[in-house]
């Protein structure tokens, strides 16, 4: 019989990390983070105090260097305006959809109900210039030009998961940085609850807008808290360029723990409110689309179920549909914005 | 009829799965494939429904009796790209997993609407061939019936699936021409020949 003895630097059993412990540490790492940009507290502050920053800041001897500011579209696509972006650790580390399917199949109602009829006519949409108006419960209203919008702070790299209400997702690399940097700016007033957000609306070069599918212009909203949360970005780009037109191009809003259709694309006016706006896909079918629409896994769809997703590029002929993660794994950073409140109701 | 119409009739109505399978292996299915084998052959159970209710009136205008012997193809390959459809379902959307597919039936009623309308397919299917029409005699008229009920369920179907995006502009186009295809059957047409009957072989039963 063999009887194996343990050599001086073998760990014990008790030592070892939990898998699924280890497995978690990048989400972990990233709620610490969350957490200390939640409290105004900067990131070099949290690394002076000793709180870990993930990998990707401080790549392990032979680990691949971080790739973010050198991302690019494939070869032959993509404008070419190439934005330079800082990687960030609320980025997930999950297999990104590729470039021609983030392109490929969108919803985007101005061009067509069809999922490559944003692909076929968003060229027509003139993306420059461009202005956004900021208005409302602000004490500084005023109008933002897309070059400006572009420097008014560090770009990041976020690469987020998106959940589209319809039950199938992706993992995109967006740029931009958090919404709550243009609101700084504007200081909303003591009565701005919420923000609403108006997308572009010119039936000259957005064919969908001859269909009654919605009422133009496209509406969406925030509380503004959420608004204000350091996971919601303002998107200037994606796989290191400037945002397709498909896309939302120029600037868009990323709300990762939101079913997608309430990141609005291709804004023109930001509007801070005191009440709840009347949302597009709310007037269209208040039944089917609240005004929250967090992504949750246990609140159905009146004609599916969300408890499964497809991921773009991976799920399909030969694998089945992942479960949907609540908050869409954001869970850990957003959850406490929706404390006490029954998300059955408010759907 | 000319001898060679069937099986030519019967080779197109094959492209669609044909056409599947080739961009299938060409990667041309898009993003989400699954999804566009679902639309596609949800489609096409609903145009060969269409295409089946169409030989009747069809045979009334022009008089072109022999159209019958169509019929049953036509029926059956409806039945087909429902059952395709409804093995995407179970397959492909849930990997059999039963309790997600008796939520959908129970609980959406798109699904439910989708799900008995292909069950009342099945007793027609069943009763396609000649034994069982000579069996049934009268009453396989009676039972055939039932795709006066099937083809408004299955545009119904559609309809409902489309709701959520306000977008009715083609379950609207089905409706159409499924209720033209229903009404065409209520105008009177002078009968100057024998009516015929599902088989030409046998004689003496009524449309």
């Amino acid at each position: 019989m063999l009887i194996r003895s343990r050599s001086a630097n073998e760990a014990l059993a008790s030592e070892i990390t939990p898998k699924r412990l280890y497995l978690r540490r990048r989400e972990l790492l990233r709620s610490a983070a969350v957490g200390a940009a939640w409290l105004g507290v900067s990131r070099s502050a949290a690394a002076a105090s000793g709180i870990a920053t993930p990998s990707r800041d401080a790549p392990l001897p032979g680990a691949q260097p971080p790739s973010a500011g050198v991302r690019t579209p494939p070869p032959g696509e993509g404008s070419g305006q190439l934005l330079a972006a800082a990687p960030s650790p609320l980025s997930t580390d999950e297999p990104l959809t590729s470039y021609h399917d983030v392109t490929g199949y969108n919803n985007f109602y101005e061009f067509g109900t069809d999922k490559d009829d944003p692909q076929r006519h968003a060229h027509r949409m003139s993306v420059r210039p461009w202005t956004v108006v900021v208005e409302g419960e602000v004490a500084k209203a005023r109008m933002f030009g897309i070059d400006e919008l572009l420097k008014l702070a560090p770009l990041e790299e976020r690469i987020y998961r998106l959940r589209c209400v319809e039950g199938w997702s992706m993992v995109i690399p967006w740029i931009g940085y958090p919404l709550s940097a243009l609101i700084r700016q504007v200081e909303p007033t003591g009565n701005a609850r919420f923000v609403e957000f108006v997308t572009h609306a010119d039936g000259e070069q957005m064919p969908g807008l001859s269909s009654r599918v919605l009422a133009w212009p496209y509406v969406e909203g925030l509380r503004l808290d959420e608004a204000m949360h350091p996971l919601t970005l303002l998107g200037l780009g994606l796989y290191g360029d400037v945002l397709p037109n498909q896309n939302g191009a120029p600037v868009r809003l990323v709300v990762p723990w939101k079913y997608g259709f309430k990141s609005s694309k291709s804004i023109v006016r930001i509007r801070f409110v005191e009440k709840q706006p009347m949302t597009a896909w709310r007037r269209a079918a208040p039944h089917e689309y609240g005004f929250y629409s967090n992504v949750n896994p246990e609140v159905a769809h009146p004609r599916w179920s969300q408890a499964t997703e497809r991921r773009i590029g991976e799920d399909g002929f030969f694998r089945p549909k992942r479960p949907t993660l609540m908050f869409n794994g954001y869970a850990d950073q957003v959850a406490s914005l929706y404390a006490g409140m029954d998300l059955r109701k408010n759907f | 009829m000319p001898a060679w119409l069937k099986p030519l009739l019967f080779g197109l109505a094959l492209v669609p799965l044909a056409r599947l399978f080739v961009l299938g292996f060409a990667g041309g299915l898009g993003a989400n494939p699954v999804e566009f084998v679902t639309r596609s052959t949800g489609t096409w159970a609903l145009v060969m429904l269409c295409i089946t209710l169409a030989v009747t009136p069809l045979r009334r205008l022009s008089g072109w009796n022999a159209l019958v012997r169509l019929r049953r193809m036509f029926g059956l390959f409806a039945f087909f790209y429902a059952c395709l459809h409804f093995a995407i379902f179970v397959w492909l959307e849930h990997w059999f997993d039963l309790g997600a597919m008796l939520m959908d039936v129970f609980e959406r009623p798109f699904v439910t609407v989708g799900f008995l309308a292909l069950l009342l397919m099945v007793p027609l299917a069943a009763t396609s061939t000649k034994a069982m029409i000579r069996r049934l005699g009268r009453n396989w008229q009676v039972l055939h019936r039932l795709i006066y009920v099937i083809a408004p369920m299955v545009v119904l179907h559609f309809w409902w699936h489309k709701a959520g995006k306000n977008d009715f502009v083609e379950p609207a186009i089905y409706g159409l021409v499924v209720a033209g295809l229903l009404l065409a059957r209520l105008v009177p047409v002078r009968r100057s020949r024998a009516p015929p009957s599902p088989l030409s072989t046998v004689r003496g039963s009524h449309d």
